[in-house]
């Protein structure tokens, strides 16, 4: 092998029966199976590469446009005879008058502002023009004039939201073809849409109340946000991490450094390492039957939903845990009990610090999978429930029903508006951001407090 | 130690929630997926005009949420089901056990069940109930005889209909769509085609002759739908030869994708069904706990609201996504005032 000088085709009179050099068929057909592995290997790190690219591709071109939405700035005169015919400014009388009694102010408003903006209005029907705005516009309106009783007599200009149909023409999601057939928008909307954008007073602008807003219901897609459910996602994350943590942790170090190994430790062993592959619906129906149905807490609470979690994600910290507790060296747990240290000692002074790093990164990594996490949350009513309300406390955003960030992607899939559609991917790029940043924190932890021996 | 305090901490935070488990000031409803969208129209709009908080609305199923709802009286119980169908006798003594007694039934209007295909797809433009049972039964009428379902496309029963080959995404049996489905389309086949007659001339009773009627073919040309609307418009999506049956809402939301067919030359539309003209229809449902009227606040507001001209009315929030009013709404909206149960004025 060292002698390199000789070359197999300086003697030919002398070839050995086989050697290193000159590759006989045998040798051909082993290099030949490696070099067939490698591209074997290429091939299927391109694949899943390919399946990544295209699935970060349709997720951002998908999701991109749900973070922005289309606004129009209108001037409402607010009429004093419709809205305090007394002319008291008495809140409670104010508040009488619905938000069907601010209908004719917003079209009169609308109706005006085109005027003023000199675009013809095409419209038949004067109240067709209230197509071009959200629903929700009107309950704006009115939530100011109820915080802002002198604004009455006034004229106000408010920034609401331009209906889904009307966004979805900009991002060209409604076509002119397709609203042949679609009785919630007429062309004409699409030519009154065009000129306000043109004299700027219709504009798209990022959308805030998409990442903070609470979900909205079907006929108005514009104003939904995932705000709520997010705070949903939070609260249950904070249940899941303050059980699963200490339980976790508890339970490795028993299992680990205390525990006798005999039959019963073993079969603990076993079904820990079972749990962790157990189906997550499993736990879910488990959650209604304990936690719902004989313990009687309420139902779609993030409370039930983050205990369901915490069954879930217990196995995979005490796997961690316990993993990482292994991986301290028997030398430390010596040394400390040579000079004189209790078992307990040993233990909480020196082995779990050096474990510590390997514990929080399974601990973000199970909390990131719970955040993920759907199908348990269907049979406790966190799926198919309309998350409108933002908790007004602590226990209240326990205990008060309440979706989660997946829950309402999936809810958001399912519903009939494709203004929805798009929403869901926005959803599902915010969900990815918070699990890409628990998994960075993962990453991070372990790099800058793993130590090796 | 850290850890101590994390596992104190918990332990109080369990403890508060339990607590604060009793008291609940908002209006729980739960029940039918198709009522889901107008309950929560309603729910939003009652927040915005009233002081009470959002009323909570869940899906899961007419069946499910009646079911919830007989659980019994008390906090932990909801108070309001949404149904797309009537109530059952069985459901009303279920109920009747469990303590809820007093139950106030109120329709809040009509939905339309339309059969609708891609929109470039083939001509599927008008069908009579004859050619869904034709297409879709287990057994149909051959040449006067009962026999096994034999066809492979639409045109082999009418001449009239695409030559391609049959597929069809039914609601699956857990849904109230189907029950509508089984009762007015393919019953109603039956007994055009005069299948209904030769079931019975072979010597099945009645009722036995109305369940093989409505039994559907199982060799995958009728395919069940246990999701929702949007996985059957999935389907649809991939298979042009298809046509699915939709909530009327649910198309006039997704006409860029999707074609209407007539039934019996009807076209399905408010008007239509309102008129009765339209023959696939079914009234939609909700139920009150009477109970709870006066301890859950909003909840009598809630239903007097959701059936207020304003919201149900023909040119309400709800009609306008896809609802079709009642005409006898005023009789209803005063039902609801006088809190009148059923049973009481039946």
């Amino acid at each position: 092998m060292t002698d390199a000088t000789s070359t197999p085709g300086a003697m030919p009179h002398a070839a050995p029966k086989s050697s290193l050099l000159t590759l006989d068929s045998r040798v051909r057909r082993r290099n030949a199976a490696e070099a067939r592995f490698r591209a074997y290997g290429i091939a299927a790190v391109s694949v899943g590469l390919i399946f990544l690219v295209f699935l970060l591709i349709a997720i951002f071109r998908n999701g991109i446009p749900a973070f922005t939405q289309t606004f129009i700035s209108v001037p409402v005169e607010l009429v004093e005879e419709k809205l305090d015919k007394t002319g008291n400014r008495d809140i409670e009388e104010i508040k009488k008058v619905s938000t069907f009694g601010y209908k004719p102010l917003l079209v009169d408003g609308l109706t005006t502002m085109l005027a003023d903006a000199g675009i013809e209005n095409p419209f038949e029907k004067p109240a067709d023009v209230e197509k071009l705005v959200s629903a929700s516009a009107v309950g704006q309106i009115r939530d100011y004039v109820i915080s802002h009783p002198d604004a009455i007599g006034k004229t106000v200009e408010f920034r609401v939201l331009a209906s889904s149909r009307v966004d979805g023409y900009f991002k060209g999601r409604v076509t002119r073809e397709s609203l042949v057939r679609d009785k919630n928008l007429d062309a004409e909307h699409l030519d009154v849409s065009d000129a306000l954008t043109e004299s700027g007073q219709m504009k798209r602008s990022f959308n805030w109340a998409f990442i903070f807003g609470a979900d909205a219901s079907e006929s108005r897609p514009e104003q939904a946000g995932i705000g709520v459910s997010m705070i949903g996602s939070f609260f249950m994350m904070l249940v899941v991490l303050f059980l699963s943590l200490p339980i976790g942790v508890a339970a490795s170090i028993y299992l680990e450094e205390f525990a006798p190994k005999n039959k019963w430790t073993d079969l603990i062993e076993v079904n820990i390492s079972n749990l962790a592959a157990v189906p997550s619906i499993v736990f879910g129906i488990l959650g209604l039957a304990v936690f719902i149905q004989f313990v009687e807490l309420p139902q779609s609470a993030p409370l039930v939903g983050g205990l369901v979690l915490t069954l879930m994600t217990l196995p995979t910290i005490i796997i961690s845990t316990r993993a990482s507790l292994k991986a301290v060296p028997p030398s430390i747990r010596d040394a400390a009990l040579g000079v004189g240290a209790s078992k307990m000692q040993s233990v909480f002074h020196h082995v779990l610090p050096l474990a510590m790093p390997g514990i929080l990164t399974g601990t973000i990594i199970g909390l990131a999978q719970a955040l993920g996490e759907t199908a348990p949350l269907l049979l406790i009513g966190m799926v198919g429930f309309i998350a409108s309300n933002a908790p007004d406390g602590i226990a209240a955003g326990f205990l008060s029903p309440n979706s989660a960030m997946p829950a309402q992607i999936y809810e958001w899939a399912k519903r009939a508006d494709p203004a929805y559609y798009e929403r869901a991917w926005g959803g599902i790029i915010i969900l990815l951001a918070f699990l890409m940043t628990m998994n960075i924190i993962a990453i991070i932890l372990r790099r800058r407090f793993e130590r090796r021996w | 130690m850290s850890m101590m305090k994390l596992t104190a901490s918990a332990l109080a935070i369990a403890a508060v929630s339990a607590t604060a488990a009793a008291a609940r000031d908002q209006v729980q409803v739960a029940g039918s997926s198709t009522v889901l969208p107008y309950a929560s129209i309603v729910a939003e709009a009652f927040g915005e005009n009233f002081d009470f908080p959002t009323p909570v609305v869940e899906s899961g199923g007419s069946s499910a949420g009646l079911k919830r709802f007989c659980e019994g009286v008390g906090e932990n119980t909801i108070d309001v089901a949404n149904a797309s169908r009537k109530i059952k006798d069985s459901e009303i003594k279920a109920c009747a056990e469990a303590g809820v007694t007093d139950i106030i039934e109120v329709k809040i209007g009509y939905d339309g069940i339309v059969f609708a295909s891609q929109l470039n797809g083939p001509e599927y433009t008008a069908f009579e109930p004859a050619d869904l049972f034709n297409a879709l039964a287990a057994n149909v009428l051959v040449d006067g005889k009962i026999a096994p379902n034999p066809h492979n496309q639409w045109s082999d029963f009418n001449a009239d209909l695409p030559s391609e080959a049959i597929l069809a995404f039914v609601p699956g049996t857990k849904h109230g769509t189907r029950e509508v489905f089984d009762e007015k389309v393919i019953h109603a086949g039956c007994e055009a085609t005069g299948a209904l007659e030769a079931f019975k001339a072979s010597g099945m009773d009645d009722k036995a002759a109305d369940k093989a009627c409505m039994e559907l073919r199982t060799d995958g040309k009728s395919v069940d739908i246990d999701g929702d609307y949007t996985e059957t418009l999935a389907r649809i999506d991939s298979n042009a030869n298809g046509i699915g049956v939709f909530g009327l809402a649910f198309y006039e939301n997704n006409t860029d994708k999707l074609k209407v067919a007539t039934m019996s030359g009807v076209e399905p539309k408010t008007e239509t069904i309102a008129s009765g003209d339209y023959p696939v229809s079914r009234p939609l449902y909700f139920y009150v706990k009477k109970a709870h009227i006066g301890v859950v606040p909003g909840l009598k507001e809630y239903a007097e609201f959701f059936v207020s001209d304003d919201m149900a009315g023909p040119s309400g929030p709800l009609s306008e996504y896809g609802l079709v009013s009642d005409p006898e709404l005023a009789g209803t909206q005063s039902m609801v005032a006088e809190e009148k149960t059923m049973g009481s004025n039946m």
